[in-house]
């Protein structure tokens, strides 16, 4: 909680984008989490995530559900759409908002709580539905804003902060979004914004369900010897894959790698996603390697973090259910209401 | 980089750049939070004591803590720091009672001080406390030295010289001698006192040896001369056409004191590009406001003359040119010569010291300038039991560096009559206190006045230029001062980090509105100035650089832009960065000043 607004005098030398805003147009009101928490960082990597893609504010809709992680909408994008819904019930509003108007881009934030305890069957069917959107689970394993209980993400073994041992197995979000079939999977640490922007700025521009796991500590509850979601034990346990580099139509490509080391994926919009290896192992383009992996890695008590799949070529919802190409808001009252003679040829058609 | 030893260096000083770069140090954002919290008379007692002379230097001060403030890199303008200190002074109850108390005996040690200037004032006040006799002598009738014969009336009434020349003399032990010019030093030391100080000014105006001078030389005026003669009532009118030669403060006098005796068409005509004229920007715009036009790149050639009588003055007509090492060289622009008509010519090209009344066979060495050889430090001449300061030292500046001057060589006195080694500085007097008071909660206002600079009222231009005894300046009234003291960044509420408390959780970087925080590989200072999140460009900043962090990374913090708003604090989760109050006092004459 800070009393005092943000002060609005930035540093002289701050860039603006081509849209004439600087990385300071891109924040929100000042947050009321607590000091020092890993979902600030994330908020704050949106913002710089938003302004290096450009994106007009209004262009963006944010949901969220309930929870500390669905408090932060408000501290980014002031000048964005934004809709805070009933727990656990975000993924169903953005389906809708998203259906009603395809246009906008929809980043869909929530917590652990969220989204694997209340929301668990909204999360996975819209993921397997393949709504066009960036979900970040900002996933600290614990429910910070009723003191600490464990959440459905603590892993099994960890312990909470008075040393209570959990006997419940956690569930891996990002497992669950590939499994449920995910085309953009990641995982990042909020600790790690040179990881977490580019991630961010590929899942914006991805067309599909885009998931982005993402843990951040709980320095209130969850920051403690014992936890596995603390701030060290994340550092020491991360097995980072892959460096991701976002290149949009606009920037100049330049390779700073040898080749062979780097994957490029193209995307729908354009944008070059520059894959750096790290392992040279880990192949991104296989979800069935990618689980495995995954659970191998689970099983040796390490954190993979990364790109951890893209299918470039995915479609959305929209192309599934073959909706109109113009948003709803758009068409007019001729369009959308045709008549008993359209209504008739639709009824005679199903007999 | 070496870990920064905030401690055991200046470094936090310099963050207070106002502080820093004032000559005496003067705790400038302490006394600018008592002015808002409407605290005067603390706010004035803590500039006279650094400073002697509040009131006087809150109008006339050439205010080298203002280019040099913090607020002026972070938007358009700095803090009105030196009309916020007379906003103490003009709104202040009675100090008397704050001021030390006179000496409870005698310490049996007689000084002499020559002038009765700024620089002697101030040794004066040191001094007179602990004990001492202070005599000083003065040629003129009245005290106060070239504050009273060259700052005109109306940017300085002379009850507020009398009033902060009255606070000296009423320490006790203070003999003011007016009328009594010191023509010989020599016969000045054989009268037995234990140390002369020489704060005699630089009193002789530059002349210009020009054809013409001699034969017009009834409406030819030097100008510190002719200020003095009107400060005293001696001159009271001036011709209709009046050109003021020169480009620095004394300059911008003359012109705007003719305005006032009689001058309606004034011109400045200077030698130099409008740029690099020495005078203030601010004494610029003044006379400027004042409908006189200030006319560059002319250089004086010869007075003209009908017989005797002032015509006025013809000018070549130059340019600046530049060599490789940037050097400025004033060129003929090959235009024709131009002629100016006018009644009177003021001469305000610069000032010299002048020491006829020190003899050469008593010791005392002069360097190839003519000027006395006096330690930088102390202030001695080498003659151990004189000392000089104020412009008698190093040559013309301003009151705030006569104030500092003389604060040293009080020093240097005390300790020379203690039988200390003058060489041996004492340390400044510093505390560092947190601010903290409760989660979210500091001991200042730590919220960030987004207001630009607010002007000093004026008085009527009309009304203004009718009097030479009126004042100009209205002063801010208390809520313009209120307003105006909110726009201060408080520098001196420092940001101090604790390696061992910091979890990096980017908190502090994330928060800070001037992207002045990053934790990154340690490096050299050149590179780590490039790889912080806004590049550190400002030389003249330090970082401020942390040991090595669990992840091996470093935190270095640009001081540049820093607003000192505690954001950085309030969102650190462990308490690893604290705002903490740096105040400064430096050491005076006293018991403190002395080794043992």
């Amino acid at each position: 909680m800070t009393y005092i607004l943000k002060p609005q005098l930035h540093h002289p030398s701050l860039p603006t984008n081509s849209l004439g805003y600087t990385r300071r147009d891109y924040e929100g009101s000042v947050s009321t989490l607590c000091a020092g928490c890993g979902h600030d960082s994330i908020s704050s990597a949106i913002i710089q995530a938003c302004f290096e893609l450009e994106l007009p504010p209004h262009r963006v809709a944010k949901l969220s559900g309930i929870g500390c992680s669905s408090k932060t909408p408000d501290y980014f994008l002031g000048a964005s759409h934004g809709f805070n819904t009933v727990h656990g019930r975000m993924p169903s509003v953005l389906t809708g908002a998203n259906l009603a108007n395809r246009e906008l881009i929809y980043l869909g934030v929530s917590g652990d709580g969220d989204s694997a305890s209340i929301g668990l069957g909204q999360f996975a069917h819209a993921i397997r539905r393949g709504v066009n959107m960036l979900y970040i689970v900002e996933n600290n394993g614990v429910y910070g804003l009723t003191k600490g209980q464990f959440s459905a993400t603590s892993d099994k073994g960890s312990k909470s902060k008075r040393g209570v041992v959990n006997h419940d197995a956690g569930i891996d979000m990002v497992s669950l979004a590939l499994q449920m079939g995910a085309t953009f999977v990641g995982r990042s640490f909020s600790g790690d914004k040179a990881q977490l922007v580019p991630l961010i700025k590929a899942g914006l521009a991805h067309k599909g369900a885009a998931f982005i796991d993402c843990i951040s500590p709980c320095v209130q509850f969850n920051n403690h010897p014992g936890s596995t979601k603390s701030f060290d034990y994340v550092r020491e346990h991360n097995e980072v894959v892959n460096r991701l580099d976002v290149i949009t139509p606009r920037d100049p490509i330049h390779v700073d790698y040898k080749p062979g080391e780097t994957v490029r994926v193209q995307q729908h919009d354009g944008s070059v996603l520059s894959l750096h290896k790290l392992n040279e192992l880990y192949n991104p383009n296989s979800r069935a390697q990618a689980l495995g992996y995954l659970q191998a890695r689970q099983a040796r008590g390490q954190i993979v973090t990364g790109l951890l799949f893209v299918d470039p070529e995915a479609g959305d919802l929209h192309d599934a259910v073959g909706t109109v190409d113009t948003p709803l808001n758009q068409l007019s009252e001729a369009e959308l209401v045709p008549g008993q003679a359209a209504l008739d040829r639709i009824n005679a058609s199903l007999r | 980089m070496q870990r920064t030893r905030e401690l055991e260096s200046d470094y936090f000083h310099k963050v207070v750049d106002c502080q820093w770069a004032c000559p005496a140090h003067t705790p400038v954002p302490e006394y600018i939070r008592l002015i808002a919290e409407g605290r005067y008379s603390e706010a004035y007692m803590i500039n006279w004591k650094s400073n002697v002379f509040p009131g006087i230097l809150g109008r006339t001060c050439d205010r080298p803590c203002e280019p040099a403030c913090r607020r002026g890199r972070v938007e358009d303008e700095p803090v009105a720091i030196c009309r916020l200190k007379r906003v103490a002074a003009d709104n202040k109850s009675d100090v008397t009672g704050l001021m030390p108390p006179p000496a409870a005996a005698p310490n049996g040690k007689r000084i002499a001080l020559v002038g009765c200037g700024p620089a002697s004032l101030t040794v004066a006040r040191d001094l007179a406390p602990l004990g001492y006799q202070l005599t000083i002598f003065d040629g003129e009738a009245r005290s106060a030295g070239m504050i009273r014969s060259q700052i005109p009336r109306f940017r300085l009434p002379e009850e507020v010289i009398d009033e902060e020349v009255g606070y000296v003399q009423a320490l006790g032990g203070v003999e003011m001698r007016f009328g009594q010019r010191i023509d010989s030093l020599k016969a000045l030391l054989e009268e037995g006192y234990d140390a002369v100080f020489v704060g005699s000014g630089a009193p002789r105006g530059r002349d210009l040896d020009l054809p013409g001078r001699q034969e017009a030389a009834a409406n030819i005026h030097i100008g510190i001369d002719w200020l003095s003669s009107v400060s005293f009532g001696h001159i009271e009118r001036i011709g209709r056409r009046v050109i003021v030669l020169g480009g620095g403060n004394t300059a911008m006098d003359c012109c705007r004191t003719s305005r006032r005796l009689g001058g309606e068409d004034v011109k400045v005509i200077v030698r130099s590009g409008f740029e690099e004229m020495k005078a203030s920007p601010w004494e610029k715009e003044d006379a400027m406001h004042e409908d006189i036009p200030i006319l560059n790149y002319r250089v004086p050639k010869a007075f003209t003359h009908d017989g005797g009588r002032l015509t006025g003055v013809l000018f070549e007509v130059v340019k600046a040119e530049f060599d490789d090492r940037g050097r400025r060289r004033l060129v003929p622009s090959g235009e024709p010569d131009e002629h100016y008509e006018c009644d009177d010519v003021l001469v305000a090209v610069g000032q010299e010291n002048a020491f006829p009344w020190i003899e050469t066979d008593i010791g005392l060495q002069f360097d190839e300038w003519h000027m006395p050889q006096v330690d930088p430090a102390s202030f001695q001449s080498t003659l151990p039991n004189v000392f000089f300061g104020g412009d008698a030292a190093f040559g013309p500046k301003n009151i705030i560096w006569a104030v500092a001057q003389g604060h040293e060589a009080a020093v240097s006195i005390h300790k020379f009559s203690c039988g200390e080694d003058v060489s041996v500085r004492p340390p400044p007097g510093v505390t560092l206190v947190s601010q903290k008071m409760g989660i979210h909660e500091w001991s200042y206002d730590n919220d960030v006045s987004n207001d630009h600079r607010y002007r000093v009222p004026l008085l009527d231009k009309k009304e203004a230029l009718t009097n030479v005894r009126l004042e100009v300046e209205l002063g801010f009234d208390r809520e313009l001062g209120l307003k105006e003291a909110q726009r201060c960044l408080n520098c001196d509420v420092q940001t101090v980090f604790a390696d061992k408390l910091c979890i990096e959780c980017d908190a502090c970087v994330d928060i800070c509105p001037m992207d002045c925080i990053t934790f990154t590989e340690d490096g050299e200072e050149a590179d780590l100035r490039g790889r912080l999140k806004a590049a550190a460009t400002n030389l003249t900043q330090d970082l401020y650089v942390s040991g090595k962090l669990a992840t091996g990374r470093v935190m270095a913090k640009d001081e540049d832009v820093c607003l000192h708003c505690g954001l950085c604090a309030e969102r650190c989760p462990t308490g690893a960065w604290d705002m903490q109050k740096f105040y400064l006092e430096m050491t005076h004459a006293g018991p403190q000043c002395l080794s043992q």
